[in-house]
């Protein structure tokens, strides 16, 4: 790059910066957003069911069954609340005053003390299909638990013939913060990649300097590298801010090593700008540019990168069709870095695919941006 | 790419060169022609100025100078290149300024200079030298720390014409830079035109939609809906008109003067100017005054120089085909017959120290004035003068920060209600649904205005009639012309025949004859008692008001008649001063009270 170039270049970059610096909305999408969608998914949103509302049906108290209701009392996932009858009990859950019925018939104790095989009466609300099948499950849980220390209490041997011992690796404590929140970052990142490059150059365009910049000595290259690099630094950093806060803050372990994390955060910003330069090549004002980079960036980052909802179990289409966001790729190698550590065999070939990706949004960008209006 | 030199023998290449240039839009699913093969010339040196209202095709075929854009077919070249093939060529020896100047508003002066500078590749050794020269041209010396976007609109045209210029251009395009902006600032940019063309040997071509700049270019090319209605210098231009215009004076009011000798078949235009009525004959005839019908007894013709704007009227006339005026006051049956008595004797708007701000920003600083009845209000300015903030506030739209205000006799801080029954308001923008057909709007407006029944039917009636919409009943609002479309929003602010009319620049960027027939239709409505409130920035139209005021950032500078003003600039030097000189003057009054304070 001769001397002249450079300078044009330089110029660019600089202007750039003093933009960044002095209109704070882009640091806002940059660092403000990312630290308000972490706080809210790191604190508000969980999938674990903790302190469920649940009602205690006991038709015939007793010490059986004062014994299997203070398990119930005893289990951090459940707040049980006793009723006496079950119409009672399936108006509450109508109510949405608790989320699921365990109840216990009035021969419960009768038919435990003989033949020790006493069924109990699990309604659960199945509005919250999640919920449900986790209630249902720590149910089951604390059940056989019950029934394995009554039976243990009594000197008999388990009722339960077979038991599994599940053990759950790469997020021992099974929390869906853990997961949740590495996830969250690629949305992050997509957002301050496509969404902010998207508005700059849209921006641009509104204000007519795009065309002034068009009329000057200044190539097409010059422009979008001047583009990128402030916004792939801006990406960058509020990529380590998002990190540093799912670590200090909420206790995220970071497993791998950091390098392949900004290795692959890395590729992922480039394939991430390049959506961008795409979208701002044809949207040409900012409120156009938005809602594109929303509708094709963020929220397919959002539903079908894995971060929330799990590939394997959409429909085949839907899986074809996560093959081509990006953030499905990333989000795999960042769950992978930070609960399971540097498993290659992961992060290879999804980095692979990051960079395929960035290849071919960068050659897009710059293929169909061009020196004219039309 | 270095500078191409001509062979010394050969003439130089012209600067640009068009053959049978054409190029459309696709918008939707319409598809506009905005250059229907345009053949043309202009010569190296001097000013071209490309000359038309808006939609004319002024700002594409910049663009196309430019290389910004390529044309459907035809070619163009500039400066002796072929603009389609080598842009670069081009765009390494033009410097361009488009609308709205090209800046970066959140740099400062400075820090736009040195990124045009680094861009076209000027030497950091030659820097400080050109800034100087730049900064002193313009007269941008104390605000190099500025933001750009805290600059005047005549301070950011000058900022963007120093920045194109930062690299000395051979060829400079500059697209409407004096749209909006105030007279003084136009007077600057004119002196620097003629110091680059005079002394520096650059040539300039120069869009713009005021006629009376015309006169300042060496050439013109005259636009119009896509098509070249003429080129060549503009004395050329005016000059065919010489002998054909008049001043004509009388004891008539002026308005009723006009609307007689418009109607008059030997009369091609007849505008209110100075006191009378400037009057363009259709042929090189002597007026003749025994033709006037009702007689005006005492009515005196004299001759006057022709000037830019009859050559233009009359080649619009040619080509469009000269309709016959409607007379709208006559026909205005529709109008309340009696309107109910104003509130105070006189004064139906009374505004006393209003003043608005918005945050640290006083966008309206203390003003004071006070409207007849029936009576026609210009306020004059720049963009961001202020005026459209006054209008808001008028008519209930935003409160005021201080101040008083009473609008048909009512309080606006307390009963802003009752008040927006009594006035119409036409906004800057086209403000009417663009999806729905011109029978659709006006059937929605007057059901917004709690027309019903016979009544709702009778006024669309009447709308369709008085503005001619008839033949367009069922057109979307959206493609109409920009003509149509004034027309069409007039319409709907009349629907439920208010008292006064506010009109927030109703005329800009319409062509000649749009904006003599939109004025008719104002006189009209006027006669009929109807107080009218103008925005403009175009000096000409401020001859039409009755009384006006001059804003300047946020403030009334003078108010009064157009006489009044124009006689406040009068000096020896200048017996007879434009509105455009008065305005000049009353702007640099007060500059000085202002140094002086």
């Amino acid at each position: 790059m001769n001397q002249v170039a450079f300078r044009r270049l330089r110029g660019l970059l600089r202007k750039e910066f003093l933009q960044i610096w002095r209109d704070p909305s882009a640091l806002a999408i940059a660092f403000l957003l990312p630290a308000v969608l972490l706080l809210i998914f790191g604190y508000g949103v969980s999938l674990d069911a903790r302190n469920v509302p649940l009602a205690l049906v006991v038709q015939r108290p007793g010490a059986l069954a004062a014994s299997f209701t203070s398990a119930f009392a005893r289990s951090p996932y459940f707040r049980p609340r006793a009723f006496l009858d079950i119409q009672q009990a399936e108006r509450a859950m109508q109510a949405r005053e608790v989320k699921g019925v365990v109840w216990l018939p009035s021969d419960f104790a009768r038919r435990a003390e003989h033949g020790g095989n006493s069924p109990i009466g699990v309604i659960v609300n199945g509005v919250d299909a999640n919920d449900a099948r986790l209630i249902e499950g720590y149910v089951q849980q604390v059940w056989a638990t019950w029934l394995t220390a009554e039976a243990r209490a009594q000197g008999q041997a388990s009722p339960t013939p077979l038991s599994a011992q599940p053990r759950v690796r790469f997020n021992p404590a099974v929390s869906s913060r853990n997961y949740l929140v590495p996830g969250l970052i690629a949305v992050i990142m997509t957002l301050t990649g496509a969404l902010l490059t998207a508005l700059v150059i849209a921006r641009e365009w509104e204000r007519g300097t795009m065309e002034a910049l068009m009329v000057t000595r200044v190539a097409m290259r010059e422009i979008l590298l001047a583009k990128l690099v402030p916004y792939f630094l801006l990406g960058m950093g509020g990529m380590a801010a998002s990190v540093a806060m799912a670590v200090l803050l909420f206790g995220v372990p970071l497993v791998g090593a950091w390098w392949v994390l900004a290795g692959a955060s890395a590729l992922f910003m480039l394939a991430a700008l390049g959506m961008g330069l795409l979208i701002s090549s044809f949207a040409r004002n900012q409120f156009v540019a938005g809602q594109i980079a929303i509708i094709v960036t963020f929220l397919p980052a959002f539903l079908l990168s894995g971060f929330v909802f799990d590939i394997g179990s959409m429909p085949r289409v839907v899986q074809w069709i996560t093959h081509v966001v990006a953030a499905r790729y990333f989000v795999a190698i960042l769950q992978s870095v930070f609960l399971a550590g540097d498993v290659w065999s992961v992060i290879l070939p999804n980095a692979l695919a990051l960079a395929v990706m960035a290849v071919l949004f960068l050659g897009l960008a710059r293929a169909v941006f061009h020196r004219r209006l039309d | 790419m270095p500078p191409g030199v001509d062979p010394p023998e050969a003439e130089p290449a012209p600067a640009l060169r068009c053959v049978d240039v054409r190029r459309s839009f696709r918008i939707g699913k319409r598809v506009v022609v905005a250059l229907d093969g345009i053949n043309v010339e202009a010569r190296r040196g001097g000013v071209t100025g490309l000359i038309g209202p808006d939609a004319a095709g002024k700002t594409t075929l910049m663009r196309l100078a430019a290389g910004l854009l390529l044309p459907d077919s035809g070619r163009i070249e500039v400066l002796g290149i072929d603009v389609a093939r080598d842009p670069l060529a081009v765009q390494a020896r033009v410097g361009y300024m488009p609308q709205h100047f090209g800046l970066y508003e959140d740099l400062s002066v400075r820090e736009n200079l040195d990124l045009y500078a680094d861009l076209q590749g000027v030497a950091p050794a030659e820097r400080p030298a050109r800034y100087a020269e730049l900064l002193h041209m313009t007269g941008l010396g104390p605000f190099t720390g500025r933001m750009a976007g805290r600059l005047s609109g005549g301070m950011k045209q000058k900022l963007g014409l120093a920045c194109t210029l930062v690299q000395p251009p051979e060829l400079l395009l500059l697209d409407e830079p004096t749209v909006g902006v105030d007279p003084v600032s136009r007077r600057e940019l004119w002196q620097i035109i003629d110091h680059l063309t005079r002394g520096l040997r650059t040539t300039v071509l120069f869009s713009t939609a005021y006629l009376d700049e015309a006169e300042r270019c060496d050439t013109v090319l005259l636009l119009h809906e896509g098509k070249l209605l003429g080129s060549g210098p503009p004395r050329e231009i005016s000059g065919a008109m010489e002998g054909r215009s008049f001043h004509a004076v009388a004891s008539l009011g002026r308005r009723q003067l006009q609307e007689r000798l418009a109607s008059l078949p030997w009369v091609m235009d007849a505008v209110i100017q100075s006191g009378g009525v400037r009057v363009v004959t259709a042929t090189r005839t002597a007026p003749d005054p025994a033709s006037v019908w009702p007689p005006v007894p005492d009515l005196r013709f004299t001759p006057v120089p022709a000037r830019f704007e009859d050559g233009f009227v009359a080649r619009l006339n040619d080509t469009m085909g000269r309709t016959a005026p409607s007379s709208p006051a006559s026909a205005e049956g529709g109008l309340r017959a009696a309107l109910p008595p104003p509130a105070q004797d006189g004064e139906v708007i009374v505004v006393e120290h209003l003043t608005r701000r918005f945050g640290d920003f006083t966008a309206v600083d203390d003003i004071s004035f006070g409207v007849r009845r029936g009576e026609i209000f210009g306020l004059l300015g720049a963009n961001g003068a202020g005026k459209s903030t006054t209008f808001r506030m008028l008519c209930g739209l935003l409160p005021p920060t201080s101040g008083r205000l009473r609008v048909a006799g009512f309080d606006l801080r307390t009963a802003a209600a009752p008040v927006r029954g009594r006035i119409g308001y036409m906004a800057q923008k086209f403000s009417l649904y663009g999806d729905l057909s011109v029978a659709q709007n006006l059937r929605f407006f007057a059901s917004a205005y709690r027309l019903r029944g016979a009544r709702r039917a009778e006024r669309i009636a009447w709308a369709s009639e008085e503005f001619e919409l008839a033949p367009m009943q069922d057109a979307t609002a959206r493609d109409l012309p920009l003509g149509f479309k004034q027309r069409l929003a007039l319409a709907c602010a009349l629907m439920h025949e208010p008292e006064i009319l506010f009109l927030d620049e109703p005329t800009s960027g319409v062509d000649p004859l749009g904006r003599r027939e939109f004025w008719r239709r104002i006189n009209g409505l006027a006669e009929l008692g109807v107080t009218v409130l103008v925005t403009t920035h175009f000096m000409e139209e401020a001859e039409y008001c009755d009384r006006l005021a001059i804003m300047a950032q946020g403030r009334v500078l003078s108010a009064g008649t157009p006489e009044a003003i124009k006689a406040t600039a009068r000096t020896a030097s200048r017996p007879d001063p434009t509105m455009e000189d008065a305005f000049i003057a009353v702007i640099e009054a007060a500059d000085n009270r202002g140094l002086a304070a």
